[in-house]
């Protein structure tokens, strides 16, 4: 997994409430056998119409987006299915920090498999971002993972909360099973002990 | 001691490591799995040259992806067949059972675990598939987990995981006539909303959730996840164990295992996160308007008008939701004509569900302008339909009658909604374009399902004598 340290990025805007992972890759794209490739079909059925011209309506299709690597969105981001395609299409895309009022459980979890930070702000100040990035072309965000901090050119400055074990292992683009691994014995020890249900 | 929870009972006897401000590793008695979360997981044990390390613990099915019409016939779709194909060698390749689309055993995950005595109480229980929350119906602690997660499972048998908050759902009183396990579940994802879950383990209990049938339990914590929470357990009872006797991978010595099980229920007086009680006398009949499982409503209530809504982002959100599903504010929900009618899915495929369809459409017709299908969850349930005559009835009465498998509840294989064609679904799910892009799902029980089925609209179940005949 590739480490997170310091982001500076473009930010794009997705200004709905409960997006489901069936939006952020449908489902008909679920049957590639590979991790890779995804990104071209990142909210499909919002981007695209009848599957090939652009969606003017769809925001992110904005040329002043184009190479965004932050999202910034509403709640309960990821909703839905589990399916791991989601984080998959997103870092594909070019996405690497997600920053909304809340996501849902097992998409977060994902995120971070995939050495993509999402970021719980206040609705405040998720309001504030879509203010400042609608009113500002162009408009970039410093993600430093090592402070915890969101910081911008125009003065804004944000702290953030991150899961400490989750942070160390994205700044180090730790592998979760190496890590598990190393409990070897401990794994043995459960097993031998312990009675299966 | 203090009291505990049953959450805590299984989550304490299942941590193999802890450290303070470090997720627990936690040891997973069961993993299944399907074709289209696993392949990238075992293509990652292969670059990293790493085993499986209990394949005798992972239970492998095809549901997703398979078609639901003739299994003598080849698999026209190329790509569900190659991904068919690679769950078959991975399994072959790394020792793990499988049930084929040619196992008397096939079906979807979350029915077949079940079935086969696969899920079992005081067990920790995954799979790649947010339904998982499903098995928690028997007091598993059972959750959806992303293929990175699979992958780290079926390494370690392990899960690092961090300690969700409890939440007990306590339903209490007498069920009113009509009022089906999943107008219990969508009425409760209806007050708590779709992120009322989130970062919590739902314990549903009350006399309402004790007098349910396993596959009852089933419908209520399969739809845990559409509240946000990943895991949704009720406590395992008489009515679990009778279940479970006699199932293909039930305990051998039974005897023992219940009386470990009747160790598992909530302690009295367990603290817990949150509580909320609801009483069973107000339950209605239920119908989703929009496209997530908390946008619902009673079915002799009418389409909520946006305006309604203080929040700017649940109007906005509305606004979205009645112009996607081509519906306006204020329609009584009878009012509202439907196109396809679909009984499936992990939520409701399951024998009873199938029993009370038949009985409700024996000696009824399917509207002639509306296509109806019933989509067994399993082929032992198909099996025991036919046994039962209940394919006869389903087809007299002009349903489609299919082969097992997930089936338009995700549309993955050929059964699809075309766009704005219109769908009274038992399944889970009524987001935008799940059924097929442009399709307009409502949530509904299997009666209300049928019913519809019956009238071309929505119908409120309660004006029918629905005794058994």
């Amino acid at each position: 997994m590739e480490p997170f340290r310091t982001l500076d990025g473009l930010v794009t805007l997705l200004d709905l409430p409960n997006v489901d992972t069936d939006q952020i890759i449908p489902k008909q794209f679920l049957k590639r056998i590979e991790r890779t490739g995804f990104g071209q079909f990142l909210f499909y059925d919002w981007r695209f119409i009848d599957g090939t011209r652009p969606n003017p309506d769809f925001e992110m299709n904005a040329d002043r987006y184009r190479g965004a690597t932050i999202l910034v969105t509403r709640a309960n981001f990821g909703c839905g299915s589990s399916r791991e395609h989601a984080p998959w299409a997103l870092l594909d895309y070019g996405f690497r920090c997600l920053i909304a009022p809340s996501f849902a459980d097992i998409f977060f979890n994902n995120c971070f498999k995939n050495g993509i930070l999402p970021i719980r702000l206040s609705e405040d100040q998720v309001e504030t971002l879509f203010e400042r990035v609608r009113a500002t072309p162009g408009y970039r965000l410093t993600i430093d993972l090592e402070k915890k901090t969101i910081t911008s050119g125009d003065g804004l400055a944000y702290g953030f909360e991150v899961d400490e074990f989750r942070r160390l292992c994205l700044l180090n683009g730790l592998d979760d099973i190496g890590l598990t691994l190393q409990h070897e014995e401990k794994i043995r020890q459960y097993e031998a002990s312990h009675t299966a249900a | 001691m203090t009291p505990k929870t049953m959450f805590e009972k299984i989550w304490q006897a299942h941590i193999v490591h802890e450290k303070p401000g470090q997720p627990s590793l936690i040891y997973i008695d069961r993993h299944l799995i399907h074709e289209v979360t696993s392949p990238q997981a075992f293509e990652g044990l292969r670059l990293a040259g790493r085993p499986v390390r209990r394949p005798e613990l992972t239970f492998a099915t095809m549901d997703h992806n398979v078609p639901t019409t003739d299994r003598s016939l080849p698999i026209e779709d190329a790509t569900s067949a190659k991904q068919m194909d690679t769950l078959a060698r991975n399994c072959k390749e790394f020792g793990i059972t499988l049930f084929d689309l040619k196992s008397p055993d096939q079906g979807i995950v979350h029915v077949i675990g079940p079935e086969l005595g696969l899920t079992l109480p005081g067990a920790t229980l995954v799979c790649g598939d947010s339904h998982t929350s499903t098995h928690g119906a028997f007091g598993t602690l059972a959750f959806g987990i992303g293929t990175s997660e699979v992958e780290h499972v079926l390494a370690t048998q392990c899960l690092l995981q961090e300690r969700p908050k409890t939440f007990l759902i306590e339903v209490t009183g007498a069920r009113p006539y009509g009022v089906e396990a999943k107008d219990i579940i969508l009425s409760i994802i209806g007050r708590i909303g779709t992120e009322g879950g989130t970062g919590s383990v739902i314990e549903y209990a009350g006399d309402t959730i004790r007098g349910l049938s396993m596959e009852e339990r089933m419908t209520v914590c399969n739809m845990s996840i559409e509240g946000g929470a990943r895991a949704g357990m009720i406590a395992p009872d008489e009515t679990t164990f009778a279940y479970l006797r006699g199932r293909p991978y039930a305990p051998t010595d039974f005897d023992a295992a219940v009386a470990r099980w009747k160790t598992l229920p909530s302690d009295p007086s367990a603290r817990v996160d949150r509580t909320l009680r609801i009483d069973a006398r107000s339950l209605t009949p239920q119908v989703t308007w929009g496209t997530n499982p908390g946008q619902v409503v009673a079915i002799d209530a009418r389409v909520p008008n946006p305006a309604e809504f203080g929040d700017p982002n649940a109007r906005k959100s509305a606004e979205r939701a009645l112009d996607y599903m081509g519906l306006r504010g204020g329609t009584p929900i009878t009012e509202i004509s439907i196109d396809r009618v679909f009984i499936g899915s992990c939520t409701n495929s399951r024998i009873e569900d199938l029993r009370r369809v038949a009985r409700f459409v024996k000696g009824r017709r399917v509207l002639s302008r509306v296509y109806a299908m019933v989509v067994p969850g399993s082929q032992r349930i198909k099996q025991k339909a036919e046994q039962e005559g209940l394919d006869r009835i389903f087809k007299d009465a002009g349903f489609d009658w299919r082969e097992s498998g997930c089936s338009m509840c995700l549309g993955m294989n050929p059964d699809t909604l075309k766009p704005g064609e219109r769908c009274a679904s038992t399944s889970n799910r009524n987001f935008e374009g799940r059924q097929g892009k442009g399709g307009r799902t409502h949530l509904v029980s299997p009666l209300m399902a049928a019913a519809a089925a019956v009238e071309g609209h929505f119908v409120d179940v309660r004006q029918y004598d629905l005794k058994e005949g």
